[in-house]
């Protein structure tokens, strides 16, 4: 059995990379490269799988909230992406990292007896981005 | 091909194992244990999966499943106080894992055709929190 837990974050970021000029980051990013950034109110849904236990359970509803609160919305909520968050230091901002980070904070402290089997992050309602772990 | 019904049920619980302290339960339910109860407004999406029969060009008679989920989900549990009222809840914790289970346990007999066969039960206990289930192969 699987449980998807649904938690939002808000965070500003901008698009940009040391790779390419501005001319070609302004070119592939648009107008997520601009220069002092942008916001979106994120919607991460973490999935987890494990057998019932004995209180009827697959996880602990208040344990799975504060490893999410602990790990990934402390560090990332009302947060800058690019200058706040070390997880993403040196990576891209887009959601497609920004999912692997939050696998990767997770999992870093992942004491649950349930499986972490999937992240997926909605930038905004028309783009979600799902990790398969 | 995969098909999917939408219901909704309002109903109260408690989430306390009655053989424990009321310290025990408040550590694993939280606020859900609660003795006085409280109520979700829970969703299921009954999923069914198999191929269209070459006549109707269906895979399960869509009036027949929305009789077949009133009958065994909807009716029963809806405005009730699972606890108190929804057998086997009297018993068993009706956590929205264990509520899932029950509802694949009434719906999957009823729904297997040579057609088509429950592939899943998705219950919603909030908008922000639900479970899936396969009984089929044990998920």
């Amino acid at each position: 059995m699987q449980l998807t837990s649904r938690y939002r974050f808000a965070a500003s970021h901008r698009l940009t990379t040391d790779a390419l000029s501005p001319e070609e980051n302004a070119r592939l990013y648009g107008k997520c490269n601009n220069p002092h950034g942008h916001g979106h109110d994120y919607v991460l849904d973490v999935t987890v799988e494990g057998p019932i236990d004995q209180a009827g359970q697959i996880v602990n509803r208040d344990a799975l909230n504060a490893l999410v609160a602990n790990q990934v919305l402390a560090r990332v909520d009302h947060r800058d992406l690019n200058s706040e968050v070390p997880e993403l230091a040196g990576r891209v901002t887009t959601t497609e990292n920004l999912a692997y980070a939050v696998e990767r904070m997770l999992t870093a402290r992942w004491t649950l007896p349930a499986k972490l089997v999937r992240v997926r992050i909605a930038e905004t309602a028309r783009n979600t981005f799902e990790l398969k772990i | 091909m995969l098909l999917t019904r939408k219901a909704e049920f309002s109903a109260s619980h408690i989430c306390a194992n009655p053989a424990l302290s009321a310290e025990e339960n408040l550590a694993i339910y939280g606020v859900n244990a609660n003795p006085h109860g409280h109520g979700h407004n829970y969703v299921v999406e009954v999923t069914l999966e198999g191929t269209p029969d070459p006549v109707t060009g269906m895979v399960f008679d869509l009036r027949e499943l929305k009789e077949i989920i009133h009958v065994e989900v909807v009716d029963p549990m809806d405005h009730r106080f699972l606890n108190r009222e929804v057998p086997p809840f009297d018993k068993v914790v009706p956590t929205t894992e264990n509520i899932a289970t029950e509802i694949w346990k009434r719906l999957a007999a009823r729904i297997a055709t040579p057609n088509a066969r429950l592939k899943n039960v998705r219950l919603y206990e909030t908008a922000d929190l639900y479970v899936d289930f396969d009984g089929a192969d044990g998920k």
